[in-house]
């Protein structure tokens, strides 16, 4: 997954996206959040549901699939490719 | 009587609707007036929007709030007005929009025991200035409307065509009103203004003639505690009035007094009146609200939406005092400067606490 | 102690989609029925479940009999077959002390099943056959004229019976609501239900009983029925100066809107639907300035089944799978889908979580198993996360569901009736391959594949 999109992002720490290429702006909630920031950070999906299930109270089975959802819609907000 | 005067209150007024801009509604000006009464209480905005444009305003709102929209019910709304109340006290809230009157008339009693009041028509009132009931209430009591039609499909458009006098207007339940020169522009007006706001449909003959717009605070009984008559100067083509003066005509004042009588109306509202060229006067709508110039009536004379707080505090008053004839507004739209920040505040939060400057 | 946690979402920001409440919840969630716990009765009977509350049942036919009364004693409800003929159901309006009232000889079948006698049932609709009358009156049923046919067939069975039948025409008219259901009866206004009278009368073998209407339905105008109250009783007036007949009843048949919401309204139900006490006050102010009243006392009946069953059931359905649609929304997939909840077509329905969740929350659309574009239960709302196995609860779906469900695609599931003392019971139980299969025939020919 192609992140570089991301490092352009404007992210405040409540959740409000901006980005300043383009004007867009963007809401996430908190795992979205934790998510952008790991992958800002160049953590590979393994190491986010690691993550996750390290910060918040859940199983990795249920992140798997969320997470795959989660980044299909950065994919359709084309803040990520694959 | 001298202009009213709220700088003794020392409370929290909630006011919906802060949008300004080419669709403006009547929240940033009621709030206007509010103040310019010497209101030096806390006043709390309720938007629906981020981006409603009253929210980035210096010294309108000093905390707003997000609401749900009165669709989804009453229950979140309640859920949400208790969290808010969490946060602040409010004693009055002024709704401006005719989408969420009726959450607030149904809610009268769980907003009392919440120690809000509000100064609004009765369910009975409010259904009967329905623009469905309107050709049905009216007519029989000596009041004038234009030919209407209650549409249910787009079907009855063809149904009417021998019927109809083109241009025609089609209006939506609630909001939005349009012109259709011919049976295809029917239709579509149709179909855009159902998938909004829902069935039926209005479809109302035009009589052409002067218009006149008249904001009005009825007291209950049938009588107008206050009314200021103005005429449109400048219409955009949205059919939105931009600028008006305020006319002085006994003839339109005792027709609207039989109006209001007519329903016992209680609170602000507005109507709107058409004399035709038979010289007749015809009720075209009554908007159960303050309308988005309501600055005029303050600037007049008659500072209506004051009144409103006093009215909902259970204060009673005498007539208001008199407007004057010749006031005229011109809207004037400005771009404000802010930053990408308080958009993210407010759409993140959903609320919004100005630290309120030292006066 | 790790945070809570919710599935992570994004979304993209322009003017009229920004309203969240951040983390302050507007979503109730509901994980009882009357105090019995979802997860035991999806434990006990699986999804998708139909469940209806015996306690709210009695509860909203004793509050309208109580409000309709305060305004006209004499008022007398009549509980409507269509609207939910289950047998248990039925006879809890029975045991309430409501009579019947049906629109074919299949209702009428299954009201002398429940044990209601003939003088007990009120026989509406447009379709009775000839043998659905003959039994009708051979039992002293009231039978509502629809058309002129149908007087032609009792006046028949009146001669081949020796029996004079008790009838009441039934009336259209203009009660200010739109549309006018004027396929329905005689017309008021243009003087062809006062001509059909004149016709009863000289046909001299039909006992004219009452006067019966039904103006339409999901009425939200109160006003719709005090009009429609007075032109009956100003025809039952004319009727008795004309004919020196004097009805024993009026019927003004159903229409009381439910707290649901009609799919193309804005302002959510249980704003604007009239209350009880709107409905009686609108019919009693009719009834008590009426002369006829005054001077003869008639029988009010009303037919309104929705408004008591409506919000006494509810479905429980399972998520079956979730995903992202184009537009952002997220949409769930659940085991019940229009093919049992048929009322989805007409009503913005409430969905609910059955158990309490964390703040955030998205726009969720729900769909039902079928693989239709139409099997759409509920348009996006703000839902919280969902996952596979999840439940929701659907409400109101008490009325016309379990009566217009289809077998398609998929078979019928368990209704169950918590009773007032906390019972669960299975009041129909969900069908399997024989219930589809039992009165198919294959010609021989077929069986070999």
């Amino acid at each position: 997954m192609n992140t570089d999109q991301l490092m352009t992002l404007a992210v405040n720490k409540n959740g409000f996206i901006f980005d300043p290429e383009n004007g867009i702006s963007y809401t996430v909630n908190e795992t979205g959040l934790f998510i952008l920031q790991q992958m800002q950070k160049g953590q590979q999906e393994q190491e986010i549901i690691a993550s996750l299930c390290e910060e918040y109270e859940v199983l990795p089975d249920q992140v798997r699939s969320d997470l795959e959802h989660y980044c299909a819609m950065l994919k359709s907000l084309n803040l990520v490719e694959d | 009587m001298q202009n009213l005067n709220l700088s003794h209150l020392n409370i929290t007024v909630a006011v919906s609707g802060l949008k300004t801009g080419d669709n403006p509604q009547p929240g940033v000006p009621v709030i206007r007036s509010i103040r310019t009464a010497g209101f030096k209480g806390k006043i709390v905005g309720f938007v629906y929007d981020a981006m409603e444009s009253g929210i980035y305003l210096d010294c309108i709102a000093d905390e707003v709030y997000q609401m749900p929209y009165p669709s989804t019910g009453a229950e979140p709304f309640l859920m949400r007005l208790d969290y808010i109340l969490s946060k602040t006290k409010i004693d009055v809230i002024i709704p401006t929009l005719d989408s969420e009157v009726p959450i607030y008339i149904r809610l009268e009693k769980e907003l009392k025991e919440r120690g809000i009041h509000t100064f609004l028509p009765t369910e009975e009132q409010f259904n009967l200035r329905d623009k469905i009931k309107l050709a049905q209430f009216f007519p029989p009591k000596g009041i004038d409307i234009p030919k209407t039609h209650i549409l249910q499909s787009a079907d009855g458009i063809t149904k009417l065509k021998d019927e109809l006098e083109f241009p025609v207007i089609v209006k939506g339940r609630l909001y939005e009103a349009y012109k259709a020169s011919n049976i295809s522009e029917a239709y579509k007006h149709f179909n855009d203004l159902a998938a909004k706001w829902g069935l039926p449909i209005i479809l109302q003959e035009i009589i052409d003639g002067d218009e006149f717009n008249i904001v009005i605070v009825g007291d209950g009984k049938g009588k107008c505690l206050g009314m200021v008559p103005q005429r449109k100067l400048v219409i955009t083509d949205k059919g939105k009035g931009f600028g008006g003066v305020v006319v002085k005509n006994p003839s339109l004042e005792s027709y609207a007094e039989k109006v209001i009588a007519a329903l016992s109306w209680r609170g602000p509202c507005e109507l709107e009146i058409i004399k035709g060229e038979d010289g007749k006067f015809y009720l075209i709508e009554i908007n159960p609200r303050f309308p988005a110039w309501v600055r005029l009536a303050e600037g007049s004379g008659q500072n209506q939406p004051a009144a409103t707080v006093l009215l909902a505090l259970g204060e009673k008053l005498d007539t208001l005092p008199a407007f004057r004839p010749g006031t005229l507004f011109i809207r004037h739209a400005e771009d404000l400067i802010s930053d990408i920040s308080l958009l993210g505040d407010i759409s993140v939060n959903g609320e919004l606490i100005r630290t309120k400057e030292e006066k | 102690m790790k945070k809570a946690y919710t599935a992570p979402y994004i979304e993209r920001n322009s003017a009229g989609n920004l309203n969240k409440y951040a983390h302050t919840t507007v979503v109730r969630h509901q994980d009882n029925i009357d105090g019995i716990s979802i997860k035991s009765l999806v434990a006990e009977h699986g999804t998708p479940l139909f469940v209806f509350s015996e306690r709210q049942i009695r509860r909203s036919y004793r509050r309208l009999q109580d409000t309709i009364r305060i305004h006209y004693p004499l008022a007398e409800i009549t509980w409507s077959y269509k609207t939910n003929y289950l047998g248990a159901i039925c006879n809890i309006f029975h045991q309430e002390g409501a009579s019947a009232e049906v629109v074919s000889g299949m209702e009428y079948e299954m009201a002398r099943r429940n044990g209601i006698p003939g003088e007990k049932i009120y026989f509406n609709g447009p379709s009775k056959r000839y043998s659905d009358l003959q039994r009708a009156v051979s039992e002293g049923a009231m039978i509502h004229i629809d058309h002129l046919e149908e007087m032609y067939l009792l006046e028949k069975i009146a001669d081949e019976l020796s029996l004079k039948p008790k009838v009441a025409i039934r009336l259209n008219m203009d009660t200010g609501i739109v549309p006018l259901w004027t396929r329905f009866g005689f017309n008021y206004e243009n003087g062809e239900a006062y001509r059909t009278v004149q016709r009863l009368v000289s046909g001299g073998k039909l006992l004219l009983s009452g006067l019966h209407t039904h103006i339409g339905t999901f009425i939200l105008d109160p006003n719709a029925y005090y009009l429609a109250a007075s032109k009956m009783l100003a025809f039952a007036q004319t009727i008795k100066e004309n004919f020196s007949i004097v009805v024993d009843y009026i019927d003004l048949g159903g229409g009381f809107a439910s707290s649901n919401t009609l799919i193309d309204q804005y302002t959510p139900g249980e704003l604007v639907s009239p209350s009880f006490e709107q409905y009686a006050e609108a019919i009693g102010t009719a009834f008590n300035a009426s002369f006829f009243v005054k001077e003869h006392h008639p029988r009010l009946i009303l037919e309104t089944g929705r408004v008591l069953v409506d919000d006494a059931g509810y479905l429980i359905a399972s998520v079956l799978g979730k995903k992202n649609l184009p537009t952002g929304e997220r949409a769930v997939i659940l085991d019940a889908g229009v093919n049992i909840n048929i009322t989805a077509w007409w009503y913005k329905q409430r969905v609910m979580p059955t158990k309490p969740f964390p703040g955030s929350y998205q726009n969720t659309a729900f769909y039902g198993p079928l693989c239709m574009n139409i099997d759409v239960i509920r348009s996006a709302m703000p839902f919280p996360d969902l996952y596979y196995g999840d439940t929701v609860l659907i409400t109101p779906v008490g009325a016309y569901n379990v009566t217009q469900w289809m077998q398609f695609i998929e078979y019928r599931p368990n209704v169950c009736l918590i009773t007032e003392t906390g019972k669960v019971e299975v009041i129909r139980e969900k069908e399997d391959i024989t219930d589809m299969t039992a009165r198919e025939y294959i010609p021989e020919h077929l069986r070999q594949i």
